[in-house]
């Protein structure tokens, strides 16, 4: 009566199967790698001194794609697959009151860490280190966080996919710079003019789009972008074509403009001049412009028109079968959407203090749109956090210097950007299919406010 | 006696041809007032062709649907007048006639006052059942909210509306047992459960008629029985009148006032639940002709 003999002999042969079906799974990704990797790695077309056109082929190239296809595979699935991770592992590391004073507490903690950027960036790095990471970082991401707030309303709330967002902004951005240099109207009084004016514009875009769903409204959608763009490109007379437009007055404190003189803020003040005080100026006017975007985007979703929305995401046929009138819902959303990407573009506009069509390419649409899904659909931190992620991400590539003195003096990190980029969305989209942040919060309840998982939330059909 | 009053909807010579295809044929019925109406027949009689019509989703080619708000039955002159106007509807002395061939689905809605059910149930899924119900009093929340601004600068108007629009919400969850769950997603309940909450949400809007699209579809003996006091209660309590597709014979025949069948997308009877039941036109179309009848239609046909 010895059973166990039998039992490593099954347990070993188990083993064995496993071990040989890793190694046919790993087999089969070689070859796909192999197929991949000949088109695109093997053969490269090179000019020569004759300008000639000679083939230069890589196989070397194609070895290492194949090996590490081999490789990788076998070992994702030796020594992950074999032995099952249990779920939340990692949530049991954190005591629970923790993490639940984590997830209750985590938008107060952003603002917090929003509001005190600038100060802790002036802390670390002095006042000249600190207009690089207030700017190039702080400024930036916060345009991003309200772009992304702003598209969130189109396609998280109303499920509406619009993949020429970036026409609103630059509505906003060159309106706002032509309203300053024609008639020589501050800052402030573009500022909502632009909102106005793109609003206006998604409202004329939303017309014709109207009945379109799904596929056919991204494309039409994606068009209207490039139609902006290219008529930004050739109303020479107005928009200055590629050359742009250049000197549009920057924002001012009350009156009081940032720079040397008698009558600068340094000079009112009677501290010494830096440029900045600007930076951390301009930083404030973009987290109160995003706050706003938020604090209303939060209290539509409150109210009849931002349920209608989440209404028409879930089920057109059903809202109109309660007497909603979806042109009309539509419209709204499209209208807000692009108000909120005007307000960002005259305040890009006036920070750069120089616009052209080359900040307005289907590039930014992307990365918004990018922004919005990873970040969970209609999830107004998931957003942010996934805006901090890339946007952050992206530009910490620039200070990346010992990357150089790994990989040699010509290598460039910011050229792999697009490559992290689609690297993410990538991860996230196995790990995290529908964003970081998936679940839906309801908008009103009875007894208790209970998460809506995310399987049940739809993501709108245009 | 109610039979005196003037029909809520009127159906004329209603005709709907998709391409080649003729879904609805010249078919004329009424819809009594405050009464419960079936419409049954045979899988592919258009019965709820018929419902996309009436509802504005779908265009009929052909025919006039009048709902008359008043209870004194509109005179020809009356429905010329409209009918050559252009217009969608038009007041008179005892209320609105609404000429629904003209309308939009959403203004069906909201002004004439239909509200539906969908025979493959249309829940916001990702909303909770609260939300379902509050989303249904769309129209009435949007003016307490003047149109939104009022309602983002926090207005009191929007608050005290917002208020009754909860309230309503809960008369309702409580009339279709679903109070425990308010607050879960209308996509977790079970079927029986999302029926009754289409139900209620359509309720919401306060129609003057209801359009129930096979409500007993998927629902067990019990929950069939309960659907039955509750459609009684419905026509009994609230001033709404029914009009159901329904292939539960044992609802249709035990809670409608009156029964129009159809086949091929045309009437082939018309008349109280015990007039129909023994028509044999309806018996044949859902039984087949006996072997006699073939016989002699052969006959006829040989000579």
């Amino acid at each position: 009566m010895t059973p166990m003999p039998g039992k490593v002999a099954d347990a070993s042969h188990a083993t064995l199967r496993s071990l040989q079906r890793a190694l046919i799974d790993a087999l089969g990704a070689a070859l796909l790698a192999l197929g991949l990797a000949i088109p695109i790695l093997a053969l490269r077309t090179e000019q020569n001194i004759s300008n000639e056109l000679i083939l230069q082929p890589r196989w070397n190239f194609v070895v290492i794609a194949v090996a590490a296809a081999f490789a990788g595979r076998l070992a994702y699935l030796l020594f992950a697959a074999l032995r099952p991770v249990p779920r939340r592992r990692f949530k049991s590391l954190m005591p629970s009151g923790l993490s639940n004073f984590l997830a209750r507490s985590i938008a107060g903690i952003g603002l917090g860490i929003l509001v005190l950027y600038p100060l802790i960036a002036l802390a670390l790095t002095g006042k000249a280190g600190a207009i690089k990471w207030i700017d190039n970082f702080g400024i930036q991401i916060m345009i991003y966080i309200m772009l992304g707030w702003g598209l969130n309303i189109v396609v998280g709330l109303a499920g509406l996919l619009d993949l020429g967002y970036v026409a609103f902004y630059a509505v906003g951005a060159y309106s706002s710079a032509l309203l300053a240099q024609t008639f020589g109207l501050s800052f402030w009084i573009c500022l909502p003019l632009a909102g106005i004016l793109a609003a206006f514009w998604g409202v004329l875009l939303g017309f014709p789009v109207l009945r379109l769903r799904g596929d056919y409204l991204a494309i039409v959608t994606l068009a209207f972008g490039e139609i902006i763009r290219l008529i930004l490109i050739n109303w020479v007379p107005v928009t200055g074509g590629y050359a742009g437009i250049s000197g549009i007055p920057r924002p001012t404190l009350l009156g009081l403009p940032f720079n040397a003189s008698d009558e600068g803020f340094a000079a009112f003040f009677q501290i010494e001049f830096s440029p900045v005080h600007r930076a951390i100026f301009l930083f404030y006017v973009i987290l109160a412009l995003a706050l706003l975007t938020n604090w209303v985007t939060l209290r539509l979703r409150r109210l009849p028109i931002g349920r209608a929305w989440e209404a028409l995401r879930e089920d057109e046929i059903a809202c109109r079968s309660l007497g909603i009138n979806t042109t009309n819902t539509k419209l709204t959303a499209f209208a807000i959407g692009a108000g909120f990407g005007g307000f960002a573009g005259a305040f890009f506009a006036a920070r750069q203090g120089f616009i052209s069509p080359e900040s307005f390419t289907f590039m930014e649409s992307a990365i918004v749109l990018a922004i919005v899904v990873l970040g969970g659909m209609g999830s107004q931190i998931g957003v942010a956090i996934a805006a901090v992620a890339m946007i952050g991400g992206t530009e910490i590539l620039r200070e990346l210097d010992w990357l150089r003195r790994l990989f040699g003096p010509d290598f460039e990190p910011t050229q792999y950007r697009m490559l992290l980029f689609g690297l993410a969305m990538v991860l996230v989209m196995i790990w995290k299919p529908r964003g970081l942040i998936s679940f839906r919060m309801p908008s009103i309840f009875l007894n208790e406010r209970r998460r809506v998982r995310a399987e049940l939330v739809q993501e709108g059909h245009g | 006696m109610r039979a005196a009053l003037a029909p809520l909807l009127t159906v004329e010579h209603l005709t709907m041809r998709f391409g080649g295809l003729i879904a609805i044929d010249d078919l004329s019925f009424s819809a009594a007032r405050g009464q419960i109406t079936a419409i049954i027949g045979p899988n592919g009689a258009g019965k709820t062709t018929v419902f996309n019509c009436i509802t504005g989703f779908y265009k009929p080619s052909g025919g006039r649907v009048l709902l008359n708000f008043s209870d004194a039955p509109p005179t020809a002159d009356q429905i010329d007048t409209l009918t050559a106007s252009g217009a969608r509807y038009a007041a008179s002395a005892g209320g609105e006639l609404f000429l629904l061939e003209r309308m939009p689905d959403y203004e069906i809605a909201a002004r004439a006052k239909v509200a539906r059910t969908f025979q493959n149930i249309r829940l916001f899924a990702g909303m909770t059942v609260l939300e379902n119900l509050i989303v249904a009093q769309h129209n009435r929340l949007m003016a307490a909210s003047g149109w939104t601004l009022l309602g983002l600068l926090g207005a009191p108007q929007y608050r005290e509306a917002e208020g009754r629009a909860l309230d309503k919400a809960k008369y309702w969850l409580d009339k279709v047992g679903l109070t425990q769950r308010a607050d879960d997603p209308a996509g977790d309940l079970p079927y029986g459960a999302q029926r009754r909450l289409e139900i209620a949400r359509a309720m919401c809007t306060e129609p003057t008629l209801l359009c129930l699209d096979e409500p007993a579809a998927g629902l067990n003996p019990r929950e069939s029985a309960d659907l039955k006091s509750f459609l009684k209660s419905l026509q009994a309590e609230h001033a709404t009148s029914l009009l159901l597709i329904e292939h539960d014979m044992s609802v249709v025949m035990e809670i409608s006032d009156h029964v129009v069948v159809l086949e091929y997308g045309q009437k082939i009877s018309d008349g109280p639940p015990d007039h129909v039941r023994n028509d044999p036109k309806v018996i044949a179309a859902y039984l087949g002709v006996e072997d006699e009848e073939v016989e002699e239609a052969e006959a006829e046909i040989s000579q």
